[in-house]
Formats: structure tokens, C-alpha cells, sequence
């Protein structure tokens, strides 16, 4: 008898291992970043101060994307997380499968104090960011390269190119380099022909490539000179550049930019702390003391005009940057991404 | 008492399951039910039909000549709207987008200019809001997803489809990337299993023959690595290969190059930092299989005659191959899986499967895919684990 009653309280014990993860009564309000500098720079910018302001607590926790975590999450009951900083697909599908809130638009301050890319149903801009030809200037010497050509010029410019292993960014600068404006690209690439033009300039430049996965690889595939020059996002370059000491430039030529949002997940327990952070976040005030840790564009208009100019020079916030910069159309690799995923993963290993 | 003594193996016997039903309990909740749950999504298919359920009754009538009947052309406008308006449409758009690129643009523009008051009388009017509802595929797509089950995921993961006259025919050349990969996937982990043999092997024989004062710390160089993340290994190795790396320097440095090797981001690096990663995995069970070998049957064959290489492959080495059955496919199981490492070290041509189920489950949600696609690395690897229990029974111990 006693033995059975042993027996019955393992099971229970079994039974309540797997259940965990669900209670999160007891747990903070969690915000989920990036990691590494850009959740440093969220951290000092933000949430410390929140946390002291308010007396509401704060727990992080970092992920590298993919709405499929998300969907894991909600769907399967897990409440672990409140706000996330989502990519642009991930909140397009993520609305549309209901993981996410809708968010009170007026109690942020109304939709026009933000940059119109900022604003959708289920999420607000967190940062506005690039990606950009980034290279070492202790090795190209003189004038570097101006534009996407430049960047397939091998012969001006001879040496390994790195770029992101995805056909995301790669089509889209392949077209670029190909002569395609900037406002007729993804137009193009709607096209059978236009994806094949696309494909074919990559062909030129293929044996050339080292191609990245992981956009913290950048800084040390240029720092070994594994890599003559590039695909990067601004920031980490220029934090290497102040840590480091490196002279890694850049060139903003048919940069293609996007913006990051904040979420609040279907399933949170504390929708209302959520939603205070989330008002914390967007003012200007509070986000001005973001572009100070971290170069980033900021999404709330009031701010971008009262933040100190010099901030904004590594970021796509700086006007300069921006002539002949191409908005990344989430839109259409929602629709596209599984196809030429597909075709690019068959290219890239022939 | 005859009838409690007659009882007592019984009892014993439920004695016995009683003790391991938790752990059994436990896995059948949180591992094998889970995971025949995330595997039924590659052969069920109810998007369409939980969306719009009178068209999803309406196509498996139809029978798939041409183009469809007027009333199911109105059906499927009018639960396009309705499913615009609640705000699921989107499940039937991704659905179909994954069997005709282009359906989920489609479906919302048509959606936007039903709402603004086109006429929806059949075919002809879906026509004229876009012409590629006049043309056979998108019906077809309709049909092939009407569910309850559907071919679609196990055929895409073959590169194969179902085109609009429900053959099946072979993806167009430049989309076929899965066969490939899969031949890749097998190959990698078979030639890291054998380079773990070749190096594991002489390492476990050392281990197991030095006393243990010797072998104890030796044991503890190799369960090192254990403690450190798979992922700082690999960026270690990086380090180690790459152009200007430590290994390049010194042989320019000896003058055995002139030139730096590439010796990372290719198939070279992928097997050198998969093989570091998993070594460990080989040695230790080969080495448990070595510890339980006594020494006598080594001096026993010599005094009997043989000398040391035949003592050794006809006396040691059948011995010890169970160990190196079971280290063996403990390493091709593990490599079978990974994508991190392939993914920072190696090169374009080096991607394996599970990159591309992650791809799948992580970025697109088309869980029905990954499941299709992990439905076929499981069926191999279960005949492959088969194969070696069969493997280590019948040699002799």
C-alpha cells in the first residue's frame, strides 16, 4: 500500500515536470531582445530606468527570430514571454495566426507620431535599421566602393565578398548591381525573368563569396581578411571601430532598410505592464537616449528631429544615407520565401 | 498457502512495470506523442477545409476536369469574403501558396475587390478581377488541398509535385534541392562516423591499457569538450582555419605553403569541426566495451602461438566491436542532425537537412513541410538503428 502511494507520488511528480513552464504567475514582466549589443544598448537605454521608475520588475530574455517560435509558444500554452522585438515577416504572419496583440494606437501617442513604416495592427517600431557594404579601410585604400557594381567588380576591388546565406538581400543586391533602380526591384523580382536576371548576376560574383549565416561572423570574417568587403549591418561595425580600434567604413549606396517592431505576445499574462513598457519605449524622450548607446534609426518622429545630429550619422536616420535606399518589402518574401529559398539552397550548393 | 505462492511471480511482474511506467508515462507525454503530433502534419491537411467548409465539400465533388462548375466558383467567392472579414484568410492563402506561388496575393486582391462590391457570379467574373482564375492551377491547387490528407508535403520533400492532371511530375530543375541534400546529409555523417573510428579508436586501445593513474586525467582531456557549447568549439575552429588563422601562419611559417590553403568554409572544415565535435561520443562507449576485455585473452592467444597482429584482429578486435557498432551510430545519429556547425564552417554546398527544417519550422511556419521533411530522415535512421542492434547481437561477445 505504501509503495503505491510512493508510486502514485512520482507519477505526480512526472505529471507536474511537464507541466511546468506554464505557471508564470510568479514570474516578472519579460521583454526578448536581440542579444549581444543591440539588447546592451535596450538595457541602459530603457529598461533599467523602467524598472526604477515604475517599481515594476523586469526579466530578459534574448532570441535570433522566427515566428515559429512564437507560434510554438502560444499555441502550446507556454507563457514564458510578454513583449518580443520581432522582424518585419515574423509580425506580418504572426498577426495574421492572432500571436499577437492589437495594440492601443492611441495610447501611444496616436499613429502619425511615428514613421509610417513603424506603425501595423499588432506591433511599433523599436529601430529602424540597414544593411549596408561594409569593408576595412586599411586594406582598400583610397576610394572604396560606391555602389552595388563596385561590389561585383572584382577586378577593381579583387578579394572574397561575405554575404548573408540567404536569397533575402541577395536578390535584391544582385538586381542592384545589375543596373535595376531601386524602385524597380521588386517589381522585377515578381517576374519569372526578373528572379532568373537576379540568379544570374550571383553567378557572377559566386566563386567569390563566403557566405554568412550569423551577422555577428561580419566583423571577423573583415578583421581576419577572410573578406575584401561585406553585407553588414552598420552597428556592429562601428561598435568594433570604437572597441576595437578597427577602420571599418561604410557605403549607404542602395542600402536596403527595415524596421524591427515590439509585440506583445496573444497569450501574456500581463498585457497591461506589457502595454506600459511599450508607451515607456516609444517616447521620444526615452527613445532618444537609444540612438546614445547604440547606432540605430529611431521610429518616433518627435524624436528623430530633437536627437543630436551627430548620433544620427551611422544610422538610416541621417537624410545622406538614404538617396537610393530600397525599403525591404516583407510583404513580398511572406509570399516568395519558401520558393526561392528553395532555389537559392539548390544554387548555392551547385 | 498454494494460491498467494502462485501469485507472487505475478506480482513481481507488475512490480517490475510499476517501477519504470513513470519514466514510460513521462515519454510517452513529452516525447513520443508530441512527436507523432508534429509528424502527422506532413500527410494532414485541414487549412482549406476548417476555413472554408463548403468549398472543401463542393472540390471533393468535383472531378478535377478542367475548370470547375459555376456554384463552386461562387462558393469559393463567397467564403472568400466571409474568411476575409473573420480574419482567416490567411491560412488558406499560405496553404495554397505553397502548391502555386502567388495564390496568397491572389486570394487578398481578390478578396479587397469582392469587398468592394465585384460581381461574383462565377468564373467569368473572377476572371476579370484576375485572369488567373480562368486558367486550370489554382483549381487544382484548391483540389490537391481539400483534405482530410494530402501527398503534397512527402512529394515537395522528394522534389516531386502533382501537377494540374494530378500527375506526378518532377519539379522544375532549379527548384529540386531536397534529394540532394538528404544524399549529403547521409554522406557527411557517414564520413565523420569513420573518421571518429579512424581517430577514436587508437585513443579508446590507449585509454583502456594504461592504468588508471595514467588514464584518469587523459579520460578527463577528452570529457573536457563536453563541457563546452558545440557552438564556442565551432567559432574555436574558425579561428584555427581560417585564411590568416593559426594553422595557415605556421605552415607559411615552415615554408610548406606559399599560398594560404582554404581550409574552412568548404565540406574540409564541415568534416574537420563535426568530427572534433563528436569524438567524444565514439571514444567513451568504445572505451567501456575495452575496460570489460580482459587482459588474460591477449596473453592467452600469444601463448598459444599468435603473434601480436593476428592475437590482435582475431582475439581483440571482434571483441570490441560492439563498442565501435555502438559509438558509431551514436555519431551518425547526432550528425545526421546538425546544421550549426555545417552552418558557420562550412561553405554554400555544405548545408544538411535540418538547416532547411529549421527554415520551415522557424522562419516560413510551413510546419507541414519540415514535418514531411523530418518524416524522411526518421525513416531512415530507425532502419539504420535496427540494423545495428541486429549488428552488435550476432557478434560474438
Amino acid at each position: 500500500m505504501k509503495s503505491w502511494a510512493r508510486l502514485a507520488g512520482i507519477a505526480a511528480l512526472a505529471a507536474s515536470v511537464t507541466a511546468c513552464g506554464s505557471s508564470s504567475e510568479l514570474r516578472p514582466l519579460t521583454v526578448v531582445g536581440w542579444g549581444g549589443s543591440s539588447q546592451d544598448a535596450h538595457r541602459k537605454a530603457y529598461w533599467s530606468s523602467f524598472s526604477r521608475t515604475t517599481g515594476i520588475p523586469l526579466r530578459e530574455d534574448s532570441w535570433r527570430g522566427g515566428v515559429g517560435v512564437i507560434r510554438t509558444k502560444v499555441v502550446g500554452g507556454d507563457t514564458s514571454w510578454d513583449i518580443v522585438q520581432v522582424e518585419t515577416e515574423d509580425l506580418i504572419l504572426g498577426c495574421e495566426e492572432g500571436l499577437f496583440q492589437r495594440l492601443d494606437w492611441a495610447a501611444l501617442g496616436g499613429r502619425e507620431a511615428f514613421l509610417p513604416a513603424a506603425v501595423h495592427d499588432c506591433g511599433v517600431g523599436a529601430m529602424l535599421w540597414s544593411y549596408v557594404i561594409g569593408y576595412d579601410g586599411d586594406r582598400i585604400k583610397g576610394p572604396g566602393p560606391r555602389s552595388w557594381a563596385d561590389f561585383w567588380d572584382v577586378k577593381r576591388f579583387p578579394g572574397k565578398r561575405g554575404m548573408r546565406k540567404t536569397p533575402k538581400y541577395s536578390l535584391e543586391f544582385a538586381l542592384m548591381a545589375d543596373g535595376v533602380p531601386p524602385d524597380q526591384v521588386y517589381p522585377t523580382l515578381r517576374t519569372p525573368q526578373g528572379v532568373d536576371r537576379a540568379f544570374r548576376k550571383l553567378d557572377e560574383i559566386k566563386p567569390n563569396v563566403i557566405w554568412w549565416t550569423s551577422i555577428s561572423q561580419v566583423p571577423d570574417l573583415l578583421g581576419s581578411r577572410e573578406v575584401v568587403m561585406s553585407v553588414t549591418s552598420p552597428g556592429r561595425l562601428i561598435v568594433a571601430n570604437r572597441t576595437e580600434g578597427r577602420n571599418f567604413k561604410l557605403d549607404w549606396h542602395g542600402n536596403i532598410y527595415a524596421v524591427d517592431y515590439w509585440v506583445i505576445l496573444a497569450n501574456s499574462p500581463r498585457k497591461a505592464e506589457a502595454a506600459q513598457l511599450l508607451r515607456y519605449m516609444t517616447q521620444p524622450e526615452n527613445q532618444m537616449r537609444l540612438a546614445s548607446h547604440i547606432p540605430t534609426g529611431l521610429t518616433n518622429i518627435e524624436a528623430n528631429r530633437r536627437v543630436d545630429p551627430k548620433l544620427k550619422l551611422d544610422t538610416p536616420s541621417d537624410p545622406a544615407n538614404m538617396a537610393g535606399a530600397l525599403e525591404l518589402d516583407a510583404n513580398f518574401w511572406v509570399e516568395y520565401g519558401d520558393q526561392l529559398t528553395q532555389r537559392f539552397n539548390a544554387w548555392v550548393a551547385r | 498457502m498454494p494460491g498467494s505462492r502462485a501469485k507472487l511471480p505475478e506480482l513481481r511482474r507488475w512490480w517490475r512495470f510499476a517501477l519504470v511506467a513513470p519514466l514510460l508515462l513521462f515519454l510517452l507525454a513529452s516525447f513520443v506523442a508530441p512527436v507523432l503530433m508534429m509528424l502527422s502534419r506532413a500527410v494532414i491537411d485541414r487549412d482549406l477545409e476548417r476555413v472554408w467548409p463548403d468549398s472543401a465539400v463542393a472540390l471533393r465533388q468535383w472531378d478535377g476536369e478542367g475548370l470547375p462548375p459555376e456554384a463552386l466558383a461562387r462558393t469559393v467567392a463567397r467564403e472568400i469574403r466571409t474568411a476575409r472579414q473573420e480574419g482567416t484568410l490567411n491560412q488558406v492563402a499560405n496553404r495554397l501558396n505553397y502548391d502555386m506561388v502567388g495564390s496568397r496575393s491572389l486570394l487578398y486582391a481578390t478578396a479587397d475587390r469582392l469587398h468592394a462590391g465585384a460581381p461574383a457570379n462565377g468564373i467569368a467574373d473572377l476572371a476579370r478581377i484576375d485572369p488567373r482564375w480562368e486558367r486550370p492551377e489554382i483549381w487544382a491547387a484548391m483540389r490537391h488541398a481539400d483534405g482530410p490528407l494530402t501527398s503534397h508535403y512527402l512529394l515537395a520533400a522528394l522534389d516531386r509535385r502533382l501537377d494540374a492532371d494530378d500527375r506526378i511530375v518532377n519539379v522544375p530543375a532549379e527548384q529540386a534541392v531536397f534529394t540532394n541534400i538528404y544524399l549529403r546529409t547521409f554522406k557527411i555523417s557517414a564520413i565523420v562516423a569513420l573518421l571518429c573510428i579512424a581517430l577514436g579508436y587508437p585513443v579508446a586501445y590507449l585509454l583502456a591499457s594504461l592504468p588508471e593513474r595514467k588514464a584518469n586525467p587523459l579520460l578527463i582531456l577528452i570529457l573536457l569538450p563536453f563541457w563546452t557549447s558545440a557552438l564556442v568549439r565551432t567559432a574555436a575552429w574558425a579561428v584555427f582555419l581560417q585564411t590568416n588563422g593559426v594553422v595557415n601562419n605556421a605552415l607559411q611559417a615552415v615554408g610548406l605553403i606559399d599560398a594560404p590553403l582554404q581550409l574552412i568554409y568548404n565540406r574540409l572544415g564541415v568534416y574537420i569541426a563535426m568530427t572534433h565535435v563528436l569524438l567524444p561520443f565514439f571514444i567513451l562507449p568504445l572505451y567501456g566495451v575495452m575496460k570489460g576485455i580482459p587482459p588474460t585473452a591477449m596473453r592467452a592467444a600469444s601463448s598459444l602461438g599468435a603473434p601480436p597482429v593476428r592475437a590482435f584482429l582475431s582475439v581483440y578486435l571482434p571483441q570490441t566491436l560492439p563498442g565501435v557498432a555502438a559509438g558509431a551510430i551514436i555519431v551518425f545519429t547526432l550528425a545526421l542532425g546538425y546544421y550549426v556547425t555545417p552552418a558557420l564552417v562550412g561553405g554554400g554546398a555544405d548545408q544538411m537537412i535540418s538547416a532547411s527544417i529549421a527554415f520551415y519550422t522557424n522562419q516560413s511556419l510551413n510546419w507541414g513541410m519540415a514535418a514531411a521533411l523530418s518524416l524522411l530522415l526518421l525513416l531512415p535512421l530507425l532502419l539504420m538503428i535496427f540494423a545495428g542492434r541486429t549488428m552488435v547481437r550476432t557478434v560474438p561477445a
